[in-house]
C-alpha cells in the first residue's frame, strides 16, 4: 500500500503523503481484516461502512481498495486527473465503495453517525467506522457528534483517530492542543482504547473489541507517525501536502521495500 | 380562493402533512435542533417517536447525521429556522449537496414577516445560499394546499431540497384543483391588457393578491403569478410572461440579492427584449424587530407599497 501511495502521489504531482502514510496500517487493518465487505459488490446492503473524514488521507484508502479488488491497481495512476473517479478528496458519487464525500474537515463523524443510526433503525447488522485526523477534531462539529452518538447508544459506531501530531501550520500541540484527549472522549461517554497505530497486533484486537460494544460508541486513539515508512518524511510537517518528485519517489520506494513494510 | 380553508402558517401545514405522511412512508425520518415546537416537527415526533431525532442545539451535526441516513435510503427532513440551518452552509454544501444525499432541509421563519424577534431570527439570505448549490431544489409554498403538495412531492423527489416556510398565517390562494408542478410558474391572475406582471413567492403572494384587488378597483389590470420553485425555475414560463408585459415586478420577503428577483434577472438577461425588471424585497439592509405588517410597509413589500410601485411604473 505504501508503495502505491508514493507512486500515485508522484504521478499526481500533488497530494498528502504525510497523513496517508500515517494511517496506512489503520486502513489496512479495516480493509484486510476487520471489515465485512465485498469488493465485487460495493453496494451490498449489509457491508460494513467506512467513512474517511480526513479526506486528504484518501490515497491510503484508494490503495487499499485497489489491492482489495474494487478497481484495477492501474487506476491509482489517475488520481487527481481530470474526469477521474479518484478525486483529490473522496467523492461517493463517482467511486463505488466510497461511503461519504469529505474534504471539508469535521463533517465525517456526523455522517458516520447517521449511517450507524440507519443500521439501528432498520435493524441491519453493519458496523460503521470513521477515521478522523488529529488536527481535524479541532472542528466544533466533531464535538457535537461526540455528544450525540452516546445519546443514541451507537455501539455500532467506531471512530479511529490518526494521532500523528502534525497539521499544516505545525505541531498539533502548538497549533491547538487536544490534550487531555482520552479523558475528553471518556467524559463524553465513549469507550476509549489507545493503541500503537502502526502495529496490527495492537490495532486488530482493539477493533475487535470495539465491534463487540453494545450501547456505547468506541473511540480508538491510534498513535502514529506522520510520513511513516519513509525516513525523510517521518515526523516532517513539510510533507503534509507536498508530493514527492521522481528521485524522492525512487528513494522512498527503495526504503519501503528494503524494510519490508508491505502493508 | 378556497372557501373551506382558513389562513394558516406554512410551517403549521408542514407539520400536519409530515405527521400524516409518516404512516404511509416508513422511511421518513425527522430531525430537529431544539425548535420542534416552532418548526412544528413536534407533531411527527409525538406520533412517530422512533423516527424522530432530537439533536439539540447543534445544526451542523444534524445536517451530517441526516445525510448519513439519506445515503442508506431513508428520507430525512431536518428542521430549524431558515437562518440557522442555512447558516451551516458548508455542511449542506459538502455532506448534503456534493455527497448527493437526498436530505430535505426545512427552514421556517422566513423573512421580516416573523416580526418581533428581529434580524437574528430572520431567514433573509437562505434562498440565495441554497440556490447557489448545484443539484439543490429550492421551494417556497405560498399557502396550505401548496405546502401539502410540495412536502408529499419531496417524499420521492430524487435530489436534495430546501423548503422555506413562514411563521405567520397566509391566506389560501389556491382552490382544490391546484397541482404543484416542479419548476413551473403558477399564474393566478391574467390580463391580456396588463402592462405589469408581478411574480411573487411565499408570504408576499397574499400581499400581491390584495394589491391586485386594490388595483382592479382603480381600473388597473395586472398579471399575477406565484413562483413556488426558485430552483430549477422554468425559463420558458418566465419568458412567456415577460414577452407580454412592459414591466416585470418580483416581490419577495428575502434580500433582493440572490432570491427570486435574481433568478428572474438571470433568465431575462439571457434574452434581448423591451421588458424591464423591478425587484422588490429587503434591499441590501438588515431586518429589525416590529409588527410584520409595519415591516412589510417599511421594506416596500406590503399590498399598499406594491400598489404604489405599480402605479409609479405605469405613470413613468
Amino acid at each position: 500500500m505504501r508503495v502505491s501511495i508514493i507512486e500515485m502521489l508522484t504521478e499526481a504531482k500533488s497530494g498528502h503523503p504525510g497523513g496517508s502514510l500515517s494511517c496506512t496500517e489503520i486502513v489496512a487493518a479495516l480493509y484486510f481484516s476487520e471489515m465485512r465487505h465485498d469488493p465485487q459488490r460495493p453496494d451490498w446492503s449489509e457491508r460494513d461502512r467506512f467513512v474517511i473524514s480526513k479526506g486528504h488521507g484518501v490515497p491510503a484508502v484508494y490503495a487499499a481498495m485497489a489491492h482489495a479488488g474494487y478497481f484495477p491497481v492501474q487506476e491509482l495512476m489517475t488520481l487527481r486527473k481530470t474526469g477521474a473517479r479518484l478525486q483529490g478528496h473522496p467523492d461517493r458519487r463517482r467511486l463505488p465503495g466510497i461511503e461519504a464525500s469529505t474534504g471539508s474537515l469535521g463533517q465525517g463523524l456526523s455522517v458516520a453517525q447517521g449511517i450507524a443510526l440507519a443500521s439501528k433503525l432498520s435493524a441491519k447488522p453493519w458496523h460503521t467506522y470513521c477515521l478522523l485526523g488529529d488536527g481535524e477534531i479541532q472542528e466544533g462539529q466533531v464535538w457535537e457528534a461526540a455528544m450525540s452518538a452516546p445519546k443514541f447508544k451507537l455501539g455500532s459506531l467506531t471512530a479511529i483517530l490518526d494521532y500523528n501530531h502534525g497539521q499544516i501550520d505545525g505541531r498539533v500541540d502548538d497549533v491547538m492542543s487536544l490534550e487531555p484527549l482520552a479523558d475528553k472522549w471518556r467524559a463524553f461517554n465513549w469507550n476509549v482504547i489507545e493503541v500503537d497505530g502502526h502495529k496490527f497486533e495492537d490495532l486488530i484486537p482493539a477493533l475487535q473489541k470495539a465491534r463487540k460494544a453494545t450501547d456505547k460508541p468506541t473511540f480508538v486513539i491510534a498513535h502514529t507517525i506522520k510520513g511513516k515508512g519513509v525516513s525523510f518524511m517521518e515526523g516532517k510537517i513539510e510533507w503534509h501536502g507536498v508530493a514527492p518528485n521522481k528521485d524522492q519517489e525512487t528513494a522512498a520506494i527503495k526504503e519501503i521495500n528494503a524494510k519490508g513494510v508491505r502493508s | 380562493m378556497s372557501s373551506n380553508q382558513k389562513p394558516k402558517a406554512t410551517r403549521q401545514a408542514f407539520g400536519e402533512v409530515l405527521a400524516e405522511l409518516g404512516t404511509k412512508h416508513t422511511n421518513l425520518v425527522v430531525f430537529d435542533a431544539d425548535l420542534a415546537k416552532s418548526t412544528k416537527s413536534e407533531m411527527f415526533a409525538k406520533k412517530f417517536p422512533d423516527r424522530f431525532y432530537e439533536m439539540g442545539i447543534a445544526e451542523a451535526n444534524m445536517i451530517g447525521t441526516a445525510a448519513g441516513m439519506a445515503m442508506q435510503g431513508f428520507v430525512p427532513f431536518i428542521c430549524s429556522f431558515g437562518c440557522f440551518v442555512t447558516g451551516r452552509f458548508d455542511q449542506i454544501r459538502m455532506s448534503v449537496a456534493y455527497a448527493g444525499a437526498n436530505v430535505r432541509v426545512i427552514g421556517t421563519h422566513a423573512g421580516v414577516g416573523i416580526g418581533d424577534d428581529g434580524h437574528s431570527q430572520m431567514g433573509l439570505e437562505d434562498l440565495s445560499l441554497m440556490r447557489g448549490l448545484p443539484t439543490m431544489t429550492v421551494l417556497q409554498p405560498c399557502d396550505e394546499l401548496e405546502t401539502r403538495q410540495m412536502i408529499e412531492f419531496l417524499m420521492t423527489h430524487d435530489a436534495p431540497a430546501y423548503v422555506r416556510l413562514t411563521r405567520q398565517n397566509l391566506i389560501p390562494v389556491h382552490d382544490g384543483e391546484y397541482r404543484f408542478r416542479l419548476g413551473r410558474v403558477d399564474v393566478l391572475r391574467e390580463s391580456a391588457t396588463a402592462n405589469v406582471a408581478i411574480l411573487a413567492t411565499g408570504a408576499t403572494v397574499q400581499e400581491c393578491v390584495r394589491a391586485h384587488e386594490i388595483l382592479q378597483k382603480q381600473g388597473v389590470q395586472i398579471t399575477l403569478a406565484n413562483v413556488p420553485t426558485i430552483k430549477p425555475l422554468n425559463s420558458d414560463d418566465i419568458l412567456d410572461i415577460a414577452k407580454g408585459h412592459r414591466w416585470l415586478l418580483t416581490v419577495e420577503d428575502h434580500y433582493t440579492i440572490g432570491g427570486l428577483g435574481s433568478a428572474v434577472a438571470e433568465i431575462i438577461s439571457d434574452r434581448s427584449g423591451p421588458t424591464r425588471l423591478v425587484r422588490l424585497g429587503v434591499n441590501d439592509q438588515f431586518g429589525e424587530s416590529g409588527e410584520p405588517i409595519e415591516l412589510y410597509d417599511k421594506f416596500g413589500i406590503s399590498a399598499a407599497k406594491i400598489v404604489q410601485t405599480v402605479s409609479g411604473l405605469l405613470n413613468s
